[in-house]
Order: C-alpha cells, then structure tokens, then sequence
C-alpha cells in the first residue's frame, strides 16, 4: 500500500502538515487496555453509582421496565452501525421503523404529523417556540412555571439570540394547575406561543382544550410538552394542541444518567413545512413497490444552510427504534393496562400522604414534608436502600418544604409503604 | 476477485400496523399488588381518552419477526465498508455497548444523589480529561447532543465572550466549502453569515480573509482539515488574522479522525471546537442516532459554558451550578451520558499509541483509494487530502451519468456509496473516506467495483442508469415523495402496489 501511495512509511503521508503544528509527542493517555481491563474499569465504576435501591424519582425521567426485545432488536448490527437513510434502496429497515414511529407519535398524540425525532424533550421545547413564531410571524414566548425547570432553561438559552422573549407564567399554588388568570393576563398580540405541560413538572393533569381557547383567542399557538409518554396511554392526547413536544424516556429507554432520549415534535398537518429534523415520507420504487425515504429536505440545514428550520442534522433513531419497539410490544391494551398500573400504584403511594396540590394527578404528585426538611426524609429512605422524591426547593423556592414523587409499575408495595411511613 | 455479493431471500413484511390483529398481545405485567383504581374517577372523565386508534396488536413472535425482517433491509457497518465521507463510518466495537448497559449506569437517575453518582461523574471526568488533551484545548463540556448542538453550544459562548468585552459583533466568515450546519448554526445564534470563498486547491484565500475580517466579525467557522480532506496549510496565519482584529476561531471537529495524535487545534490557535463522538471516536451512528457533540474551549472561553459543570471537591465530584457567565443551559442533565461511556471505552481501548494509529491507517487508506482510482475519475484540487478523497463525476457525466448514478449502482458491488454532492464547491461530487477499519482486501475489493462502474459508464451508461439491480427496492421515487407528503400510516389500501 505504501508504494502504491507512494511514500516509504506512513509517517511521510503527513509531510503536508506545516512542521509547526505537528504534536511531536505521544499523547498523554494511558496505553490501550484489554478488553478485560476495560469492563473492569466500568463495572468499578458502576458499583460507585446507587445499586439496587427502590427509586421514586421522577421529574422527566422514569423507571419503566425495559421489555427484553428491546435491546434484542436495537442490538442487530443493521440498525445499530448503519448510517443515517439517504440512501433509502439499502435503507428500507430504518426507513420503515422510522414511518412506523412517526405514525405511532401521531396516533398517541393526536397530532398529524410527527417528525423522526428530536434529541430530547428538554431541546424539542425551543424548536417548537422558534417553529411557532415562524409560522405566527409573532416573537413573544410565554411558558408556564410548570414546564420542567430544565427544559425552560434550556428555552431561555435557544431563545435569547432569536430574538423571542420568554416570559414565564404562574400556576395555581392551590391546584398546582396552570393559573388561567395569569394566563390571560400575559398573553398579547404579540404573543407566539403559549408553553404548557401535561401532567406537569409537579404531576398534575392540565385542560388542554381551555388552555387552547385561550391561547387561539389571542392568536397565539399552544405547544403541549409532556415527559411521560406512558401517562398518554390513559390521558386524552392533546389535540387540540397546534404543537407537541415531549420526551420518550419512559419507552424503554434507560435512565442512563441522563441520556441519550428521544425528543418528539408533532404538529397539524398545516404546519408541516415548518417542522425541524428529519422526516420519513412513503413512496414507491421503480418497479411501483411502496417504499419509504427521507423527504422535506428543502426545510433542513444542509440544503437551506443559514436559512433551513434549524441547524439539527441527526435524529435519535436507534433511541426511537427503542421506544417504537416498547409501543410494539404493548400495543393498544398493552399500553393502557401498564398506565393503568402506574395510576393505581401513585394513588396507592399517595393515599394518606399530605400532597401539596389539589388536581388530579397520574404517577407523580407533590407532598409535603410536615415540617421536617426533604433532605431529612430522603437521608431516612436511603438508609432502607430507597432512593426517595426530588426536593423541590431547588427549582422552586416556595415549595422547599415538598418532594416530587414518582410511582410506575416497578415499584413495589413493600417499598411504598415504607416510604409512607417515613413520611407520615 | 470473487464477487462480493450474492442474491438471497429477503422477507417481506408489511407495516406494524397491517400486521396487526385485535386481541394479540406481546407483554405481560404483574399482578397489581395495590387495589385498580378507577381511571375515570381518578382523572376526570375529561382526561381519560379513548383507545388509541390504529395502534397495533401483536404477538412477541411477530413483533421480533418484524423488526428482524426490517433489520435485514439495511445496509450497515457489520456488511462491509461503508465510505460516507464527512461521516466516518468505523467500525462500532461491542465492548462499548456492554459496559453502556452496566446496570449501575444505565439505571442511573440524572437526580440521584451525588454521592450516589460518583461512578458517572468519574466516567463524565475521565472522558473531558481525555479530550482535553487530545484537542491541546484547555477544558471540554459534554452536555451538547450531536455535532450541529456543540456548534450552537460553541458559537453561543464566543458571543458570550465578545458581549462581556463589550460587544457581541455581527457576523460569522464561513467557507462555502462548509458542512450545512454551520450557517444553520449560525443563524440561531443571531449571527449573519458571510461566505468565504475558496482558492483553487480548495483552501481559505488568506488574503481574501484577510480583507473580510473586520470588527464586526465575530469568528471564522473553519473545518481542519476541511470538507475535501485538506488540512489548511496556512492555519496559524489564520486564527492570526482572525486575533488580530479581536475575532475567534471556531474549528469544526467533524474531520478530527484526520488529526488524533498527529497534531492539536489548541496548538494551531483554534478558540473552539467540538468533537463528533459518533465520528472519531466509533459510537454506533444507529441509524441517524444517538451522537454527542462535545466543545472544547481556551481559557478564556470557559466561564462561558453550559452548566452545570463537574467540579472536584475535597474528596467526592460534584455538580457546580453556580456559574454567573454561563450561555445557560443546551439540554436537559449532563449529556448524552451513554455515549460519552462508549467514547471511554474507545479511547481505552486505543490508547496514546492505538489513536495515532487509527489516525495514520485511515490517512493511509483515503490516499492508497486516491492513487488507485484518479485515472478513472476526475480528481478536481490536487493538494494532498488527508482522511478522506473527493473526486468529482466530470468524466462520467459527459456519458450523461451523475454521481448520484455511480453511488447507486456501487450499491450492486455490496458497498454503501460514499457521500454524493458535498461538498458543495465541487461539481458533482464523490466524496469517499474509507476510516482506519478497513483492511486491504475490502479497499482492493472497492477500487475494483469503482473501476468497474467506470468501465460500464463508458459501455453502457444507459445500465448505470437504472442501477441498482440487486437490492429488494428499486430507485426509490423521492420527488413524488416530496411533492405528495405522506408522513404516517392511515388505515386505508397504500397507493402502490401492496407488494410487501
């Protein structure tokens, strides 16, 4: 090969580098490592992460059960080491299990068009906001205090140099409900969109269709975010949202510390030409088979450049295969029964607790800590290998004496139970 | 040569949701150990909703059937090369996916206590350290999803730096030999992008870059080595320009399996730049996805990034968010943490020596595909590439065959194509990187099917035209696609012939 390429060692391939910005020392890295050495260096590593405690976090990232076909699947080489479809003749799998996903977002959410993924909930926020004011041609953003801390942190970061103001919006410290009144009150003619989250970050369910009336009277769109995907399996889908964006965690995709998730963001069908990402159409082939390709691409960056929907490039895709297979091992009743579960295990939890809030509410809720600090609460559970509510004091100051609990279908009645009794 | 392919079966398969039949079922819960509740009583009749419709119902077998069958519909690393160029398809070691799946990390809450988390925070500080030096950069975030979402995460911080001293500027220089993404990025920073054009080796014209910086230019976004696999001679004269007038340098990164070990941005005056994980350092694309984009800055740039940052307490990590100059948060958490575990174990599994290595064995694959092949395919800048080849489809396409062409009936050969039109500055062009995984016998075997296809373009175009020949789905119709959305299934008969 090298004479071919004409030089005597590979180093002379590097002559075109100017001499001055060539490393001329080794790296300052360990030398390479069996593959041993290197499972052992992570299994260290993960006994020195909480192992084998009953958890009620939640607070967009859940503790679902992972079906084992999920990992069986994802595992095969031809979905997990190939690239990104454009070339959809030897891309038909992914292809197809992308359509098969956009189709199954819409049906869950309502919406009628969905695209192939977002990176997660927390970034499919301020695409939905940016998408909205494109197509109201308004700028004003208006979030509701509810919407997960970090997701409107990270819509505060995107919106700041677009040149759309976020002003955030109370909820009811009664209801823990979205305050309609501070709703009305913020909206003017200027205003984009109208961001709100079901259940919300405290768990509470919120009217989707009054909250719509009242963002349309005004000319603004309501974007619906959710973090739960398995509460759609028994809540009304949100359609008469104009946008949804929300996170996928909960199909069978691990907590991981954090990532990777999918995002998802859905729309009416008039607003399709203003989505971001990537989308999946159906076609035929030239032989008149039905086959699938990526399409819209004159939105995306790397046809439109400075002037495309956004810059994002990839989707999530083996992560939305992920959750498409968890809705495919569910299915209709599947899914239900498991929210179902959900249900009957947070309102077992919650039963004869103090919660701070008044509306209904799906696998997560509020409680109040009767004067002891939630700090102190959590310190008793972890001493029973519970990993227990998510203080709330952190992201809202005049909730520091509440945790934020989360109960799924894993949770056990023995577990419960003690945490009951800490914290009666 | 023996072909490298042969016709087989491929199962057909319809959609989940014709495959469906009421009543089938694939899951099993537990018995509820805590009373049903009443849904309707619970939540509200208002917020129960009906069944989801069209959803599917199917048996485990049919659901596993499905996917496989979908599965061999694929091309994919684990067949063959896989030559995208820009894209650095390598191969995607196991070892990485195993210790991803350690139940410790995957089962890691983001909101569990820190003390709890030390395992993570390690892995999370053990990866920046790395990288760190690998950049010759001074510090490294992690939290950024994908490439183009470090860019973003990038671009943000140098406004950040420009606004405290006073003034945030107006403008981005961007080569038109740049990945889309870039004046994408650019935009939703705020920033007006101004093109730069080339030179005739495919390199910034130092002087026309010279007469563009000015002080309402905030920073040059400049791939090294750039999008034809040229390393830009003249890149220390470049970020000198760019200081000179109180400007920065933001490097693109999607081309760093070119430099591993060889040379440092932070030593040839690159302010910032991220990293494609799923690039250089082999975390499985899965089709589109997951990635990680990490940015790595100069000093002066740190106290600009997202939080929140990992920090070394007396004898534990922990979480800083106490960072007054922070562009603020890009994402939810710390990162794509499961990709960041996979990166690790790249890098460990390499070492200093192992990424050099990796780094001269792509290098030296692209330029042994260049020699063998530019008798036969116009090689249109002669300066010497790096990582990956760029041929442009002007000999052919006098013949009326396109590169698009030549890429589809590669697809006959058992190859993925390389990347077809980009980079934008080259008419019709082939963009091909080959990365350090393949050995001699795949590359011998895609100079052949290249040269071949070459020979058949002067024989037969009109065959290459209709090429491929050998896949399940023919040319797939992408205009009609296009012109007539259909985005998701819908229960009614499909428009073509139900032939799967």
């Amino acid at each position: 090969m090298l004479s071919v390429c004409g030089v005597s060692s590979i180093e002379e391939l590097f002559d075109s580098l100017p001499p001055e910005v060539r490393l001329s020392r080794p790296l300052k890295l360990d030398p390479g490592k069996s593959e041993y050495e290197i499972v052992d260096y992570f299994r260290e590593r993960a006994a020195e992460n909480a192992n084998g405690y009953a958890s009620f976090l939640g607070a967009g990232v859940y503790s679902h059960y992972r079906p084992v076909l999920v990992d069986t699947v994802v595992s095969r080489g031809e979905f997990l080491t190939s690239y990104t479809p454009y070339q959809a003749e030897i891309s038909q799998g992914t292809l197809t299990a992308i359509f098969e996903f956009q189709t199954m977002v819409c049906q869950l959410t309502g919406m009628e068009v969905a695209n192939a993924s977002m990176y997660d909930g927390s970034t499919a926020v301020p695409e939905a906001a940016m998408m909205a004011a494109r197509i109201t041609g308004k700028d004003r953003i208006l979030a509701a205090r509810s919407v997960h801390p970090e997701y409107r942190e990270v819509l505060h970061t995107y919106a700041k140099h677009q040149g759309l103001p976020v002003v955030e919006f109370a909820y009811d410290a009664e209801s823990g409900e979205v305050d309609s009144s501070a709703l009305e009150a913020g909206l003017d003619e200027n205003t984009a969109a109208v961001i709100v989250q079901t259940p919300n970050f405290f768990g509470v369910l919120e009217n989707v269709d009054r909250l719509a009336g009242i963002a349309h009277r005004r000319g603004a769109l309501l974007v619906v975010v959710f973090t739960e995907a398995v509460s759609l399996g028994l809540l009304k889908p949100p359609g008469a949202a104009d946008i949804v964006a929300g996170e996928l965690q909960s199909f069978a995709i691990s907590p991981g510390y954090g990532g990777p998730y999918a995002g998802v963001i859905a729309t009416k069908e008039q607003y399709m030409r203003q989505l971001p990402g990537r989308l999946v159409g159906e076609t035929l082939d030239s032989h008149g088979n039905r086959a699938y390709c990526l399409t819209l691409s004159t939105r995306e960056q790397h046809i439109r450049r400075e002037k495309a929907t956004s810059n994002i490039c990839t989707n999530q895709a083996l992560i939305a295969l992920m959750a498409t297979v968890f809705m495919t091992v569910y299915g209709k009743r599947g899914l239900r029964e498991l929210a179902e579960q959900n249900l009957a295990k947070a309102h077992y939890l919650a039963s004869g607790l103090n919660t701070r809030f008044s509306g209904r509410f799906f696998n997560e809720f509020v409680v109040k800590t009767n004067g002891r600090s939630p700090e102190e609460i959590n310190q008793r559970l972890l001493d029973h290998r519970i990993l227990g509510g998510l203080p709330l004091g952190r992201f809202y100051p005049e909730l520091n004496d509440t945790l934020l609990l989360c109960a799924t279908e894993m949770s056990r009645r023995e577990s419960m139970d003690r945490v009951k009794e800490v914290l009666i | 040569m023996r072909p490298k392919t042969r016709q087989h079966l491929s199962q057909n398969e319809p959609l989940l949701f014709e495959r469906s039949s009421p009543g089938k079922k694939a899951y099993q819960l537990p018995q509820l150990d805590v009373p049903a509740v009443d849904a309707v009583k619970a939540l509200g009749e208002e917020h129960v909703r009906d069944e989801i419709e069209g959803f599917p119902e199917v048996s485990e077998v049919e659901a596993i059937r499905h996917f496989t069958r979908l599965s061999t519909w694929n091309y994919a690393i684990d067949h063959g090369m896989y030559p995208l160029g820009s894209c650095t398809m390598k191969y995607n070691p196991r070892i990485n996916e195993i210790v991803a799946r350690l139940d410790g990390l995957a089962w890691a809450h983001p909101y569990q206590p820190e003390a709890l988390s030390q395992g993570a925070m390690s892995i999370i500080a053990a990866l920046e350290a790395a990288l760190t030096e690998i950049t010759g950069m001074d510090a490294v975030t992690l939290q950024p999803a994908a490439g183009a979402h470090g860019e973003l995460t990038g671009i943000l911080m140098i406004r950040a730096l420009l606004e405290s001293r006073g003034n945030p500027r107006r403008k981005l220089l961007i080569p038109d030999s740049a990945h889309g993404t870039n004046p994408a990025t650019a935009s939703m920073a705020g920033y007006q992008v101004e093109n730069l054009k080339s030179n005739g080796r495919g390199m910034v014209d130092v002087d026309a870059l010279a007469a563009a910086v000015n002080e309402d230019v905030a920073a040059l976004m400049i791939t090294n080595p750039n999008t034809l696999g040229v390393f830009e001679q003249n890149i220390t004269r470049i970020s000198e320009i760019l200081h000179a007038k109180g400007a920065l340098v933001y490097m693109d990164g999607a081309n760093m399996n070119a430099l591993v070990g060889i040379t440092r941005p932070g030593d040839f005056g690159m302010d910032v730049m991220h990293l494609n994980l799923h690039k250089t350092f082999s975390t499985p694309h899965g089709g589109g996805g997951p990635g990680s984009g990490p940015v790595a800055v100069k000093k002066e740039l740190e106290p600009f990034f997202p939080g929140p940052r990992l920090k070394r307490s007396v004898d534990a990590w922990i979480w800083n968010y106490d960072l007054p100059q922070s562009i603020g948060r890009v994402r939810a958490f710390y990162g794509n943490f499961g990709v960041l575990a996979r990166a690790l174990a790249y890098i460990m599994a390499h070492g200093s020596d192992g990424l050099r290595r990796a780094t001269m064995d792509a290098v030296l694959n692209a330029i042994y595909i260049r020699k063998n092949l530019d008798r036969y395919y116009d090689l249109p800048l002669d300066a010497p590439s790096m990582h990956e080849v760029v041929f442009s489809d002007e000999k052919q396409a006098r013949r009326g065959v396109r590169t698009g062409d030549l890429a589809k009936r590669l697809i006959d050969y058992g190859f993925h194509p390389y990347t077809v039109s980009f980079p934008l500055i080259v008419k019709g062009a082939l963009m091909i990187e080959p990365t350090e995984t393949e050995g001699k016998i795949e590359l011998d075997a895609f100079i052949d099917a290249m040269i071949s296809i070459a020979h058949e373009v002067e024989e037969d175009p009109e065959m290459v035209l209709k090429a491929p020949y050998s896949t399940r789905t023919s040319r797939v119709d992408e205009v009609s696609a296009a012109r007539k959305p259909v985005l998701r299934w819908r229960p009614q008969p499909p428009a073509g012939k139900a032939a799967d």
